[in-house]
């Protein structure tokens, strides 16, 4: 498998990272290296093999539904971008 | 006192030989001096140190203080700290003070009592194997400054393996607590996953990352584990168990015990000299009175191509909460709110971090989804299974940590596939969840060579006595690097 950089650019879209015409092009030539190891995957034939997602095979454990934190909005904003009477604050995106 | 045990502090401090105070002075003088050699520290903050050393010698005064209290210890920069920076090594948040502490911090901190000296510099949202990757530039080895100290808990590392601190945490996602341990001659332990919380440590790849002790002796990483480990409500992967004391069996001795050996990890691929450290410390445990067998891990070739499935996926998923919008880094100019996410990203991310977003972006996308990262969890099964079959034989696995000794800076950095194969023994462990530790076993070319001790899930304290033993009879882990001061 190849990335074209078509590809490239719609992954680093999907990823929500700016990639330029420069960058894009190293990034093609590293993610296809990379892949060409990754592709050593397809060799194995796994079927019927259960896949693993966890290390420990438990079910997600339960809590009761109450409140159990503190409110600490304006410790928690003090450290953001840009607030607003409580609220984060982002370009429009309503008009 | 800087080359103490922790033992040997936590008497000097009982007894009253030196107070949390002056202790803590002796290593913030020592990072002082040291610190812009190695670069292992990215946060110091002697006020802050100092006013814990105090409330641990009031602790201490009043006779309510734990074993372990007073005593300075170096915290990766990958917990967060209430009031410290924590970056992560990333500039996305080079300027993130923490608001609260992780479960490791609270519980080594608040609860027993140690002294933070600062934060450790790491690979960038630990992804990586050399400390290069970091936004705050490359931690140096102390036993050769052009070389790496390995990754991604790099910092801590350098700093245990050059006095600056007595012990460190790291985290350990594909073997970033054992491949450092390794090329800094230490003794660290990756503990089973879900035994340590991982609240508050900065999330790479979820189902495997897993916080642990780096120090210089395997009693010193018991002491340690003692105060790491405990159910935690507040991480949905924390696992209720009995608690142990990990010191009660270090002495234990070793007869009988039988060392499974891989072919796999004996075969080509580890430098010659690396592996005869090794074998010659095979030698020791079978004089320990322990015995080996040849086991397979027929299917470990493939650990890496899975891993390069698996946790970049995680990655993706996890590093999407970077942006912009709640804390870190954010842009100057942007125009809507798509641009602003994708220009505080590709400003506030290093490269590794991206093509590990983008390839995980990329195996979880409509069409990817089953042949790339479903066959990942598939190897990943059989990667497990190869263990539980090897288990069936052996107590403990060991090999090589890693494929060779501390490598150049600079010298994998240009290529990312040479980098993932410097974590080709480590990697494995984490996919299956077992603990795996690294311990000194001597020396190829003046650096340090580690060998890698696997056990069963919830083996720790047999890891631990295991490494014990082997330093009850060697040396290698009280060797200090020289020509530093």
């Amino acid at each position: 498998m190849s990335l074209t950089l078509e590809q490239v650019q719609r992954i680093a879209h999907l990823a929500r990272i700016e990639v330029s015409a420069a960058e894009a092009l190293t990034t093609q030539d590293h993610l296809n290296g990379i892949f060409q190891l990754i592709e050593q995957m397809q060799a194995v034939d796994t079927s019927g093999v259960e896949p693993m997602a966890h290390a420990q095979d438990l079910s997600q454990r339960l809590r009761e539904d109450r409140v159990s934190e503190n409110d600490r909005r304006a410790a928690y904003q003090a450290i953001a971008p840009e607030t607003e009477a409580g609220l984060y604050l982002v370009p429009k995106v309503i008009e | 006192m800087i080359n103490a045990s922790l033992k040997q502090l936590a008497q000097a401090l009982a007894a009253k030989q030196i107070s949390s105070v002056e202790l803590t002075q002796l290593f913030l003088d020592r990072i002082n001096r040291l610190n812009p050699t190695l670069n292992a520290f990215v946060t110091v903050d002697a006020e802050k140190s100092l006013k814990s050393a105090r409330a641990a010698d009031a602790r201490i005064a009043a006779g309510n203080a734990g074993l372990l209290t007073g005593i300075p210890i170096a915290q990766k920069d990958i917990f967060c700290a209430e009031g410290w920076l924590t970056t992560c090594g990333s500039k996305m948040l080079a300027n993130f003070v923490s608001p609260y502490d992780a479960t490791v911090i609270h519980k080594m901190e608040s609860e027993a009592g140690l002294v933070s000296l600062g934060k450790t510099n790491m690979d960038e949202f630990a992804m990586g194997s050399s400390n290069e990757t970091s936004f705050f530039g490359p931690v140096r080895n102390p036993w050769d400054t052009a070389r790496v100290p390995g990754g991604s808990s790099g910092g801590s590392a350098a700093a245990v393996a050059a006095r600056l601190a007595p012990a460190a945490t790291g985290t350990d996602t594909g073997g970033s607590i054992r491949q450092p341990a390794a090329l800094c001659n230490l003794t660290g332990l990756k503990p089973t996953y879900g035994v340590v919380s991982r609240y508050g440590m900065i999330a790479f790849a979820s189902s495997l990352d897993q916080a642990g002790p780096m120090a210089a002796s395997a009693e010193d990483c018991a002491l340690l584990l003692n105060t790491m480990v405990g159910f935690d409500e507040r991480d949905s992967t924390s696992l209720e168990r009995p608690t142990e004391d990990y010191t009660l069996n270090l002495e234990k001795p070793l007869s009988g015990l039988r060392i499974g050996l891989p072919k796999e990890f004996f075969g080509e691929g580890c430098d010659a000299e690396v592996m005869a450290a090794v074998r010659a410390a095979l030698a020791e445990y079978e004089k320990l009175g322990a015995t080996t067998v040849e086991v397979s891990l027929p299917n470990s070739h493939l650990s890496v191509p899975a891993y390069y499935v698996i946790a970049p996926a995680e990655a993706s998923s996890n590093l999407s909460r970077f942006d912009g919008v709640r804390y870190g880094f954010r842009a100057e100019d942007y125009g809507n709110l798509d641009d602003m996410y994708m220009k505080s990203r590709a400003q506030g991310f290093g490269a590794e971090v991206k093509r590990r977003i983008m390839i995980g972006a990329y195996v979880l996308s409509h069409g990817y989804y089953d042949a790339y990262y479903l066959q990942a969890q598939r190897i990943r099964r059989l990667i497990a299974n190869d263990f539980v079959e090897a288990f069936k034989v052996c107590d403990v696995i060991m090999g090589p940590t890693s494929p060779s000794t501390a490598f150049k800076l600079g010298e994998k950095a240009a290529d990312p596939v040479q980098m993932y194969l410097s974590d080709i023994y480590t990697i494995a462990v984490n996919l299956a969840g077992l603990p795996g530790m690294s311990v000194p076993c001597g020396f190829a070319g003046g650096l340090p060579v580690g060998l890698q001790l696997i056990g069963n899930y919830f083996a720790e304290a047999q890891l631990l006595n295991v490494a014990h033993c082997y330093q009850q009879a060697t040396d290698w882990h009280q060797q200090r690097p020289v020509g530093l001061e």
